[in-house]
């Protein structure tokens, strides 16, 4: 795609939000809004996206946002969908957005109720891999061996980033994908692609933060695609739970996940020994996802 | 109309067949169950007439309510005891987006330990959330009440909690005057309140504000509030005319004469109904909503009977501070020139209520004091 082709498109979040510089989360939003819309309704839980909407009556973007409590996110889009429904408007996409707050911890049992009961409408995780909106803290998204301010020098998060997409698979929904904000291509394909489909569908997308991860607002961009060279983050898609994809494979041999770590703050006194036994849980977890698109080709 | 016999839970699920909904969410919970399974029995027959959807808890109820009244659809919930505990941040969050919902709770202890009884603990501790709440006293109400209470929170935007007690009604079986679908639902109308949610256009709705602007708004909820009591009677004639019965926010039974009142609400109050021809002297007012509370109106009925003694029965306790109804009793009664005293008999626990404690709590001698507490178990 050409960069007048992306321009040209109508663009549903207005200038003047609130994002920090090189928010990956607004750039994420920016592409979602422009894929799905304009006929579009947004269910937000409290994330950094609570605050880059504005303060009413002023909103950053042309679809309307219903805010809705921290857990709640799963099972407003629930009751929105069948809302619109009754109101005769079956055509508008219900998009409910979350942190990786809203998604992995405080809103993991709404969302998957609403997964089980196959709710016809797109959740959208994007996910900066800590409560960045409130300054830094761990979530179940924070990378092993990341610091944070609930896990400052000498301490850091200890345990694997939690797998929200095994979790969502085993939904057996029909449709989740991954996505990030360098691969602008990719994620709008996801998003029409899911868009046409009905039932639930779930969109994970890395939105690199740089206050949170300690990088300059310039490298966005640059990070989000080496967490994809360095397998780190993945670009795929699950069908049904079953049907596993890889959209976006790495050219040649994965860059080294070093490559990735160095430059974000919160990785910055990761001893040798972490940064080896996170390189081995990135490459275990590649195989496995390699398997199951093998698998899936049978 | 029919005469049929059903439980306080049935009433409440027919009610809500009767009026109307686009959409029942609920999880169940001891001692509600029957109402969801009312409803989900109507709706796999095809005559409920809006979605049924089982979520996952008691949280997702309520949130998916919001979703779909934001969306300017009729919602309807139900819960008791823990499950409304658990709903608390959503109680909130629903009146002060504005969005009507009507929810019943039946009355039921919370833990710990685990207990069934109807405590009204789990409704009185949502007082201060921005909801309407309406207490019954029987089967008949409820199914009146929960039918009214569509019209009245759609009006002023504002959800609305239908209660009552576990297994004293929730259980017990009664004769229901059903109206048929087709009043019934000539009478509730189809939703009578404009959606939020409106796709096409730009809208932030209850995102990030500032107390200056906060303040104002709960002014203006408060405010509207104040009008439920207005709202709620003139819903009533409308319902006597077409139903043949009706209610107002309290009511009361004095006798001429009479200087000593009971004050109840929910089952206590149709306990007390019955008791009257034995306790000599003595009247009854049943507080039927409590938020708004009818201060006024309560001030008005006690000094038009020159009431000297208010025997409250609170089927609750604020721990370090007594029977709930009680205290807002006090604090109504406060401007009045000559206010009763009240005497406070706690039923904490849900304990039933008999005629040897009412005789006890009647014939207390209160020694010039002008407020006193009883234990019902200790009488």
């Amino acid at each position: 795609m050409r960069i007048e082709e992306i321009t040209a498109k109508q663009e549903m979040l207005n200038a003047g939000h609130n994002a920090c510089p090189g928010c990956g989360a607004a750039l994420a939003v920016r592409y979602l809004t422009r894929a799905l819309g304009p006929d579009l309704a947004i269910v937000l839980t409290a994330s950094c996206w609570s605050i880059i909407a504005g303060m009413p009556p002023l909103t950053a973007l042309k679809c309307p946002i219903l805010h809705c409590p921290f857990p709640s996110a799963g099972s407003v889009g629930s009751g929105v969908r069948r809302g619109l429904n009754a109101k005769g408007k079956h055509d508008t996409t219900v998009v409910v957005l979350a942190g990786d707050g809203g998604t992995f911890d405080i809103g993991l049992q709404a969302l998957s109720g609403a997964a089980q009961r196959n709710e016809d409408y797109m959740f959208v995780c994007y996910d900066n891999e800590a409560y960045m909106n409130t300054g830094m803290q761990t979530s179940s998204a924070t990378p092993f061996g990341a610091r944070t301010n609930t896990a400052p020098y000498p301490l850091f998060k200890e345990g694997q980033k939690k797998d929200i997409m095994q979790i969502m698979a085993a939904h057996g929904i029909p449709y989740a994908a991954t996505a990030t904000v360098a691969y602008p291509e990719d994620m709008e394909r996801k998003l029409k692609k899911a868009q046409e489909i009905r039932g639930f569908r779930f969109m994970h997308i890395l939105s690199p933060c740089p206050p949170g991860w300690g990088t300059e607002s310039s490298d966005t961009i640059h990070l989000s695609r080496l967490a994809v060279r360095t397998g780190f983050f993945p670009l795929y898609e699950v069908f049904n739970g079953t049907s596993w994809k890889m959209t976006c494979r790495p050219e040649g041999k994965r860059a080294p996940l070093r490559d990735y770590l160095a430059g974000q703050r919160r990785f910055k006194q990761m001893e040798e020994a972490r940064i080896e036994a996170l390189q081995e849980e990135v490459d275990h977890d590649w195989e496995k996802l390699l398997e199951k698109i093998e698998a899936s080709r049978l | 109309m029919a005469f049929e016999i059903m439980s306080g839970s049935q009433a409440a699920a027919v009610a809500v067949q009767r009026s109307g909904v686009d959409m029942v969410s609920a999880y169940p919970i001891t001692p509600q169950t029957a109402i969801v399974e009312t409803l989900a029995n109507f709706d796999a027959r095809g005559e409920l007439g809006g979605e049924f959807v089982s979520v996952e808890s008691e949280y997702a109820a309520l949130a998916s309510c919001y979703g779909a009244a934001a969306a300017g659809a009729r919602a309807f919930t139900a819960t008791a005891s823990h499950g409304l505990a658990y709903m608390h941040e959503v109680i909130h969050w629903c009146s002060g987006a504005r969005v009507p919902i009507v929810m019943v709770n039946v009355n039921r202890t919370i833990g710990a330990p685990w207990c069934l009884d109807p405590d009204q603990g789990d409704s009185l501790s949502q007082r201060d959330t921005g909801w309407m709440q309406i207490y019954c006293s029987g089967a008949q109400e409820v199914l009146d009440t929960v039918m009214q209470a569509f019209l009245l929170s759609e009006e002023l935007l504002l959800p609305c909690m239908v209660i009552f007690d576990g297994f004293y009604i929730s259980h017990t079986y009664e004769a229901v005057d059903v109206p048929d679908l087709e009043t019934a639902r000539a009478f509730v109308g189809p939703p009578a309140f404009e959606a939020q949610l409106i796709p096409g256009g730009p809208a932030n709705l209850h995102g990030l504000t500032t107390g200056d602007k906060q303040i104002g708004l709960v002014k203006n909820r408060h405010n509207c509030m104040l009008r439920a009591p207005e709202v709620f009677r003139r819903i009533n004639s409308r319902f006597k005319e077409t139903f043949g019965r009706g209610y107002d926010v309290i009511d009361s039974v004095i006798p001429p004469g009479v200087k000593t009142v009971i004050l109840a609400a929910g089952a206590t109050a149709e306990t007390v109904r019955w008791a009257l021809p034995k306790l000599e002297g003595t009247g009854l007012i049943q507080l039927r909503m409590f938020r708004p509370f009818p201060g006024p109106e309560l001030c008005s009925v006690l000094e038009a009977h020159d009431i000297e003694k208010v025997v409250v029965i609170d089927r609750n306790c604020s721990t370090g501070m007594g029977g709930i109804f009680a205290q807002e009793l006090q604090a109504a009664i406060y401007g009045m020139e000559k206010p009763p005293a009240v005497r406070d008999l706690i039923l904490a626990g849900g304990i039933d209520l008999t005629l040897g404690m009412l005789d006890s709590a009647l014939e207390e001698d209160m020694a010039g004091e002008r407020s006193g507490q009883q234990w019902g178990d200790e009488l």
